[in-house]
């Protein structure tokens, strides 16, 4: 195995036993416990009224609006990381063009703000 | 004792052996996470909290977890079977998996790899999946506007604490859990860095839907969100997932702004308890305040939550990490600089 990813190889072990502990937990609560579903049981809640309708109509265009903008500040978010480990190798033309870089979002940034793509009321 | 360092055989059983050393006392200390929590409550609101089972109803988790383990498991029949059963899985296998990378002590981290805080991020941003297949396989309506508005929240203070960690890498210059400790020994960053200590605290709150930013769960308006439909082993893996969240954020903020296991001021006194102890009690210090916090705010409005996140958060990080980057540089107290 090349050093490399030895380091990772922990990372199988606990997601292996991660697994392991959920499914027996979830597995061994079905097998114990009784099990005896009948129609109103298995019905959507809704607070004693009986279900009507399904769950999964329109919603709210904001929640994507917000999924948007996180994908745009998340990116931005990625190119910080390498970004902030080299800064004393690239020295202060790499400070600069990050700057530069973090000025154009931010103008995109206000003019969201401005829009009101940010207001819940 | 070379059995179980050459071959790979040797080399998975000691794994599983190191493994099970973390995740064991990681799933004990969240059992008692949620009687503490009650019983800090209970204290905060002069009542006595769980006494009953056990000397202090010290056995109080083991009790609740055996009442889950006999509950029946109600599957709703409108829902997508195998994803609803999935979803609580999902929640509590990624809050267990972050900790292989988690260091308690001077190269004591399980997988030490030299990405560790990338590593976190990004197993806290897988988070949010369990919620949203939680909340669409239900196929409930409350569930459904749970896993909405919590995925929403999620997002959103994801990318503050996404600067925060960048502007303590600035100040570290790796990504390596291990390095981002010892490069605190003459400081801790909650010092200098003290207004991002205090958003990552907070988003970490919003990040581990904790109140006061409990609005996916939020009982009396949506009653319980996106578990609305779950019962018995499944609901408790949420409850464990959650909880298990909450101690890797407590120790997430130990790394990166109380020192992790290093003792304060490096002096004598103090350095005479080993780092793993030290490491386990700034945990319980900042578990005690998530628990302080959500025994003294009231819930906040959703309008008020998102703005706070995307309208207060958000530039004062930028803003923040631009200023540390500027100072750095102007200084040259920049990191490994050649």
């Amino acid at each position: 195995m090349a050093p490399l990813l030895a380091n990772y190889f922990p990372i199988l072990v606990f997601l292996v036993i991660a697994g392991v502990i959920a499914v027996a937990m979830v597995g061994a609560s079905l097998i114990v416990a009784r099990q005896k579903p009948y129609p109103e049981k298995v019905s959507a809640y809704e607070c004693g009224f009986e279900a009507f309708g399904d769950a999964r109509h329109r919603f709210d265009v904001r929640f994507y609006l917000v999924a948007i903008l996180f994908i745009i500040f998340d990116l931005e978010v990625a190119f910080l990381f390498p970004w902030a480990v080299s800064l004393a190798s690239i020295g202060v033309f790499g400070f600069l063009s990050m700057l530069g870089f973090l000025a154009v979002l931010t103008v995109g940034f206000i003019y969201e703000w401005n829009k009101g793509a940010l207001e819940w009321e | 004792m070379s059995f179980f360092f050459d071959n790979p055989l040797g080399i998975t059983i000691l794994t599983v052996a190191e493994a099970l050393a973390i995740i064991v006392p990681v799933l004990i200390m969240m059992a008692y996470l949620t009687y503490a929590e009650r019983k800090v409550l209970a204290a905060i609101q002069l009542r006595k909290g769980p006494n009953v089972v056990g000397p202090f109803g010290l056995w109080q988790p083991f009790a609740d977890a055996i009442k889950m383990m006999m509950k029946e498991t109600v599957v709703p029949a409108g829902s997508n079977k195998m994803l609803f059963l999935l979803a609580p899985m999902l929640t509590f296998g990624l809050a267990v998996i972050a900790w292989a990378v988690i260091p308690v002590n001077d190269g004591w981290a399980i997988a030490n790899i030299n990405v560790g805080i990338l590593y976190l991020f990004a197993i806290s941003s897988l988070g949010v999946y369990g919620i949203i297949i939680a909340g669409w396989a239900s196929n409930s309506k409350y569930a459904f506007l749970g896993a909405m508005r919590s995925a929403a929240q999620m997002v959103s203070y994801e990318v503050s604490i996404g600067f925060v960690m960048v502007c303590v890498l600035l100040c570290v210059g790796s990504l390596n859990l291990n390095d981002i400790v010892l490069a605190q020994q003459r400081v801790w960053f909650c010092l200098p860095l003290f207004p991002m200590f205090v958003v990552f605290f907070i988003s970490g709150l919003a990040e581990t839907n904790r109140a006061p930013f409990d609005l996916p769960e939020g009982e009396s308006e949506i009653v319980a969100g996106f578990f609305v439909e779950y019962s018995s082993m499944a609901f408790a893996l949420f409850f464990l997932g959650e909880y298990t969240n909450m101690i890797l954020m407590s120790a997430m903020t130990s790394i990166l702004f109380l020192g992790g296991w290093l003792a304060p001021f490096g002096v004598e006194p103090f350095t005479w308890i080993p780092g793993p102890i030290w490491f386990i009690g700034k945990i319980v210090v900042v578990l005690f305040f998530f628990i302080w916090v959500r025994g003294t705010f009231p819930r906040y409005r959703y309008d008020q939550l998102m703005r706070l996140g995307w309208k207060v958060f958000l530039p004062l990080s930028l803003l923040w990490l631009v200023l540390t980057a500027g100072a750095l540089m102007l200084f040259g107290w920049l990191p490994n600089a050649a």
